[in-house]
């Protein structure tokens, strides 16, 4: 068994694309359920509308990438407005049930054989679609810190993808110190008792749910552009509890949460999973073959959750005094 | 904000010309209220006729338990939908309009249960109360220069607001570290921060150990004493003897009976209403074991 090899894997993925793509979806979550308490189940349809806005804007449209961009975070503010305005009224259940929903519908939508002209139905959309994103690439060849390599490609993106995490976090840290971000809190804590200070508590909600939507099309965006592709089926709603997961293990309503939390988890993912690939063609482990490690490294990412919950439920960040205190 | 203060001679002399039955004229109503309905399925919860609250006043709005008194207070403050009826703030009709808008107009209410922001510090609830905060709107929050000057008068305010209610030491504990009848306090903190024309308090002394009720009292005759008018529901008939002005009787969804404190538990229909119309008892030497909790 090679453990520089599978040290190495894991480190690279844990600074690379994917932790980048988790950690913008998570700090859309974070604002809206660990600051605002809005359980939204269905970020990836945030992050579906991202990526296919670029895809089909190029390929299907024929618009220019920046343009491509622009129609992303409309959209993302149109779907914020649509999925709010029945819901945001209500109680915080029937949000969850209708963004998980529109999750799937959106995805069931873009897959569809009606609209394949445009969305590319089960095969996606495939094609240079971010090639002027790929020309303004400064790197003549793939960058690499010790162990860690990205290729010429890679690098770029990883590059943009960090600059954009630093820029939601800053954001995010901004307002969660100002009184806008007081106001978030206390709209989780008690929302009744924030009307009766005279706030619109539904407007504050549905700025929240928007700006945590643009952050989960940023995190489309990025997936999209950094494998030139958007397939219908890598946006099932699995990739909203990922990123839940990643909030949780870092902490709920912590600014760096996201970001932490998403370095840990696909580093102990492709740990995990590499450790199994190695000792299984080692031989050690017998009654397994290499195809069953991708399910079996989430049984073991499901466990470490399980401890995470028992032992240190606040996350890395959080404070186990205020998990004490009952919200009511 | 009207800047007119009063003092108690002078709001009884007011009283002195109000004649004393359910639905009876006030010099200068600052709440009035016409025909509220509101049904649950078959029960009326809420039947009032025609009410009125005296600007100025320390009202109490008293009942035995299920008499409507707090879904009456749900409805004035537009928390809960009545089926019909009209009601007014400053002549100004506010049967439709929201919770939100209405405490920006200067009603402001407390709850029943408390709702204390048990996750914020205790100065962050009353900050919260604060009206016109700039760095409330999301592009102003992103610069802290625009919002800083505002943030620093109403953390006064607040640290000024919560020294009144003897809880400034604890302004950076969170508020769900407080004892309930803290929170009572903080949460009638957090409403005065708005600076409310009328103050409407929903048990105020519901949970609140005898010591702290002292100082509860002072504080809502001082409320009023700076010219805002106060409207509360409460089961504390020593309470309601001690600092009301007027009292309004409320059973079974209508108002029964009105008038000054004294005379008004010797109504022989308010009597009736709380302990059944064969009882004799006057109803102070009773109080206490009337104090229920109505969840």
């Amino acid at each position: 068994m090679d453990i520089v090899f599978v040290l190495e894997q894991a480190l690279t993925q844990s600074i690379g694309i994917q932790a980048i793509i988790y950690c913008l979806a998570a700090a859309g979550l974070n604002i809206q359920f660990g600051y605002t308490g809005l359980l939204n189940f269905g970020q990836v349809a945030f992050m579906i509308v991202g990526g296919y806005s670029i895809a089909a804007t190029v390929l299907s449209f024929g618009g220019s990438f920046w343009t491509a961009l622009v129609v992303g975070i409309i959209s993302s503010l149109i779907l914020s407005l649509i999925l709010g305005l029945p819901t945001l009224r209500l109680r915080a259940d029937y949000l969850a049930i209708v963004t998980i929903a529109t999750s799937e519908i959106l995805r069931l939508v873009v897959r569809s054989v009606a609209l394949r002209e445009w969305f590319g139905g089960v095969n996606g959309l495939n094609g240079k679609f971010a090639a002027q994103f790929y020309a303004l690439n400064p790197y003549q060849s793939g960058i690499g810190i010790g162990p860690i390599n990205f290729s010429q490609n890679d690098s770029w993106v990883v590059t943009v993808g960090w600059i954009l995490v630093a820029i939601v976090i800053l954001i995010t840290f901004l307002l969660t110190r100002s009184p806008w971000g007081r106001i978030l809190k206390g709209i989780r804590e008690d929302e009744e008792a924030i009307r009766s200070l005279g706030k619109s508590v539904y407007w504050y909600k549905m700025q929240a749910l928007m700006l945590g939507g643009v952050m989960g099309t940023l995190a489309g965006f990025i997936f999209a552009i950094a494998s030139q592709s958007v397939q219908p089926d890598s946006y099932v709603p699995d990739v909203t509890f990922f990123a839940y997961t990643i909030l949780l293990l870092g902490g709920a309503a912590r600014v760096f949460g996201p970001v932490v939390g998403s370095i840990i988890f696909w580093f102990l993912l492709v740990f995990i999973g590499q450790t199994l690939d190695q000792t299984i063609s080692a031989g050690y482990i017998p009654f397994l073959t290499s195809t069953q490690v991708g399910p079996i490294r989430f049984i073991f990412v499901g466990i470490g959750l399980m401890c995470l919950i028992i032992f240190r439920p606040q996350g890395i960040f959080g404070d186990r005094k205020e998990l004490a205190l009952d919200g009511r | 904000m009207d800047a007119k203060t009063f003092d108690i001679d002078e709001v009884q002399n007011i009283f002195k010309n109000v004649e004393q039955k359910p639905g009876s004229k006030k010099p200068d109503p600052i709440i009035l209220a016409k025909k509220v309905v509101r049904k649950f399925g078959g029960l009326t919860a809420v039947d009032v006729d025609h009410l009125e609250i005296q600007r100025g006043s320390i009202t109490a709005l008293i009942g035995p338990n299920g008499a409507g008194k707090s879904t009456f207070f749900n409805l004035l403050t537009s928390f809960d939908q009545a089926d019909d009826g009209k009601w007014f703030f400053n002549k100004e009709d506010i049967t439709k309009i929201s919770p939100n808008k209405l405490a920006q107009k200067g009603l402001v209410r407390t709850f029943q249960l408390t709702k204390a922001l048990s996750r914020l510090s205790v100065l962050d609830n009353a900050r919260l109360g604060a009206k016109n905060q700039i760095g409330e709107s999301l592009f102003a929050a992103l610069f802290k220069p625009l919002w800083i000057k505002r943030e620093l008068e109403v953390t006064k305010q607040a640290e000024d607001t919560l020294a009144q209610f003897n809880l400034l030491e604890k302004k950076s504990d969170f508020a769900g570290s407080l004892s309930g009848g803290q929170r009572k306090l903080l949460e009638m903190a957090r409403a005065l921060m708005l600076k409310p024309e009328m103050i409407m308090l929903d048990e105020p002394m519901a949970g609140v150990n005898p010591a702290l009720k002292q100082s509860l009292l002072g504080h809502i005759k001082n409320i009023r004493k700076k010219g805002t008018t106060v409207l509360f529901v409460e089961h504390d008939m020593d309470m309601v003897h001690d600092i009301s002005d007027w009292v309004i009787v409320m059973a079974q969804g209508k108002i029964i009976a009105e008038g000054p404190p004294s005379l008004v538990m010797k109504n022989s229909d308010v009597i009736d209403a709380y302990l059944g119309s064969h009882h004799k008892t006057f109803l102070t030497e009773d109080g206490k074991s009337l104090a229920t909790d109505e969840t």
